[in-house]
């Protein structure tokens, strides 16, 4: 009996060997008919949730076999892995500085598309209507105005009951685009900032809470009674935390929208724009001159190499599959960005994209893009 | 009797690579962060230990680590707070009070504790933790004692004290299951004897058994302070993670930084070189702090030995 047991047992165990070994290798040709491509991308998480939908509809719709990974980390870390060729492409909402495209030869900016950068805060009991201009935020961000009850906060908002309590300011702890564009605005419209603090992708701030991360950021904010933030527009209304209203240099108070954001996008100059291999640290719509337009909006960008062959593991076919990947982005894709609340790109700007993609080779041969 | 020979000579042979393998990369470690650090070093001098700003922005760079060796040294001292006389307690407990049915599956318990990985103990600590202590501890601390210094400021849960508790939590196990296997060690004949003058529990514990024992015990505190020290990334999830002189420490309720939450933050995105260099100098603080910790330890654990001397071996 016991025997029989163990040689029943065994031809169990046999069969059920000889059958997975004969599935894997059956679904193992089938795989391979199609070659099934990974491209890997990091960087800014500004864009993370237009990205993320059009990663899912391409994927999905378009390209079965295709897998595209971006897993965010901030545009420090993009414009760290992209310099060390880690990545296929990165993205970075600040564009890359003399010394960053020294360290990245032959880098080309793509614009992917414009946000808007807002002024989150919680407040128990007042879930809208917060107004605030861009001085008083660089004060309560430096650490000058400590209450919400402060007069220049109280003549602003006479109809809200803003409690005598310290604010709790929270920012990012990470390299980040977001603080690249949000420093470089308070410096903009506040000298004491530009004086003390200054702006880039990471500064030394006088106070507050440090989360890494837009999504971070909001999370914090949301926990945090008393609290204000600064979080990219699509993070703000995923968690639903109240923005303030801020007063752009035509004196109104503006929510951040896809429609002030647009706004703003427009003064965007029709000509006269870098190409996707010059520097695009000149352009900046911060304050913008529209009667709507929201005063913290930006474009954020893709990074490619010029010669794709530059990067590890990168072969033709895989160069092609990227290439027509991030033309979708800026043509198609387009599409998944005003849900999002997010601007979607000027003519102009996807003209001047299209030229950067095309001159885009691999080992010197042209890569097809669409 | 030669193939016997040969068999030892290999094995010894072996165990020297290995021992001395250890050494090596002690060693490696310390010349890479040294020649690492070279150019914030280099460019702050002694202002690098003393300094309090952590300054990134272009034209404007000024690298300090004293915020940070400060909050690792707070955060690490409130753990050893809260966390030695808890951890002496289940030892003591563990060993000298507990039923036999009691005190295995507890002292599993206890140890399993270590098995939760940091990461786990952070999300929660940011999530749950985070709103018990500020909800409990600080808010009706800062209102009643707030003209105490360090219990001053503006509360909210993510600070010093929130890391050196979520700290404590993380040194239990280790501190509590070496401070046990220390106390089981005590030979029976002492607390007899002690019993035999007519000693209480608490005196035999007190006076006899602790007394004994505590090289190892304060051993054990040593663990647990290495642990401490080198944690990251529960801390980093729970103590604010400001920057520069922000981040000296003044208050238990005030977000700060420890060394190793300062690195985990920014190391990975230095975008420069001298920013780069201040993060690794910032690791060779820590690992000269940790060299520190350990020399003094022995110190004082053979300076106890011989105090005691015969009475304890």
């Amino acid at each position: 009996m016991k025997t029989a047991t163990k040689i029943i047992l065994a031809i169990v165990a046999i069969a059920v060997i000889a059958g997975g070994i004969i599935a894997y290798v059956y679904l193992g040709t089938q795989g391979s008919t199609t070659e099934a491509v990974t491209l890997n991308g990091a960087g800014a998480t500004f864009p993370q949730p237009f990205l993320s939908a059009t990663i899912t509809t391409y994927t999905t719709q378009i390209k079965t076999n295709l897998k595209i990974n971006y897993p965010g980390g901030g545009s420090g870390q993009g414009i760290q892995s992209f310099t060390n060729k880690q990545v296929d492409f990165a993205c970075s909402d600040a564009p890359l500085t003399a010394s960053q495209r020294e360290a990245a030869p032959n880098a080309l900016h793509i614009p992917e598309t414009i946000g808007a950068i807002t002024v989150a805060y919680n407040l128990p009991g007042i879930s809208t209507g917060l107004k605030l201009t861009g001085p008083i935020v660089a004060d309560i961000f430096l650490g000058t105005t400590k209450n919400w009850n402060d007069p220049a906060i109280t003549i602003l908002n006479p109809n809200l009951d803003l409690p005598d309590h310290a604010i709790s300011v929270v920012h990012r702890s990470d390299g980040s685009g977001t603080t690249n564009w949000f420093t470089k605005y308070l410096s903009l419209v506040s000298t004491e900032w530009d004086n003390n603090v200054g702006s880039g992708t990471s500064v030394q701030w006088p106070g507050g809470i440090g989360a890494s991360g837009n999504s971070n950021v909001a999370a914090t904010v949301t926990t945090t009674e008393y609290s204000i933030g600064y979080i990219e527009l699509a993070y703000a209304l995923q968690n639903a935390v109240p923005v303030a209203a801020l007063q752009n240099p035509k004196g109104n108070f503006v929510l951040p929208s896809l429609e002030s954001t647009t706004a703003a996008a427009e003064s965007l100059p029709t000509s006269g724009l870098p190409s996707g291999s010059a520097s695009w640290e000149s352009v900046n719509i911060l304050n913008a001159p529209g009667d709507q337009a929201y005063p913290i909006v930006t474009p954020t960008y893709i990074l490619l190499y010029q010669d794709l062959s530059v990067i590890n593991g990168m072969d033709m076919n895989k160069a092609t599959e990227l290439l027509q990947y991030i033309w979708y982005v800026i043509h198609d894709g387009q599409q998944l960005a005003n849900a999002l609340e997010y601007s979607t790109l000027p003519s102009n700007l996807v003209q001047i994209n299209e030229a950067t993609l095309n001159s885009i080779t691999f080992n010197g041969q042209p890569v097809p893009t669409h | 009797m030669d193939k016997k020979l040969t068999r030892d000579s290999i094995f010894q042979i072996l165990t020297a690579v290995i021992a001395v393998s250890a050494v090596i990369i002690l060693i490696a470690n310390t010349i890479v962060l040294v020649t690492g650090s070279e150019i914030a070093v280099g460019r702050f001098g002694f202002g690098f230990l003393t300094g309090t700003n952590w300054n990134p922005v272009v034209g404007r760079e000024s690298f300090g680590v004293l915020p940070y060796v400060l909050g690792t040294l707070l955060t690490s001292g409130i753990a050893l707070l809260i966390g030695v006389p808890l951890s002496l307690g289940i030892a003591i407990f563990l060993v000298e009070m507990a039923p036999k049915a009691v005190k295995v599956p507890l002292s599993y318990l206890v140890e399993l504790l270590a098995a939760v990985p940091s990461v786990i103990l952070g999300l929660w600590g940011l999530f749950v933790l985070r709103f018990w202590i500020l909800n409990y501890i600080e808010i009706p601390l800062n209102s009643y004692l707030g003209w105490i210094p360090i219990f001053s400021g503006t509360p909210f849960g993510l600070d010093f004290f929130t890391a050196g508790i979520i700290l404590a939590i993380m040194i239990i196990p280790t501190v509590a299951s070496v401070s046990k296997e220390v106390i089981s060690a005590v030979p029976d004949s002492i607390r007899e004897g002690a019993y035999g003058i007519g000693a209480t529990k608490w005196e035999v514990i007190r006076h006899w058994v602790l007394n004994y024992g505590r090289s190892g015990i304060f051993g054990a505190v040593i663990l647990g302070l290495g642990r401490a020290v080198g944690e990251t990334m529960a801390v980093t999830m729970v103590i604010g993670n400001a920057v520069g002189p922000a981040a000296m420490p003044v208050t238990f309720f005030q977000a700060g930084q420890t060394l190793p939450s300062l690195i985990a933050n920014g190391f990975l995105e230095a975008p420069n070189p001298l920013e780069k260099s201040a993060y690794v100098g910032a690791g060779l603080v820590l690992l000269l702090i940790s060299v520190l910790i350990n020399v003094v330890a022995h110190v004082m654990v053979t300076r106890v030995l011989k105090v005691k001397g015969g009475a304890l071996e």
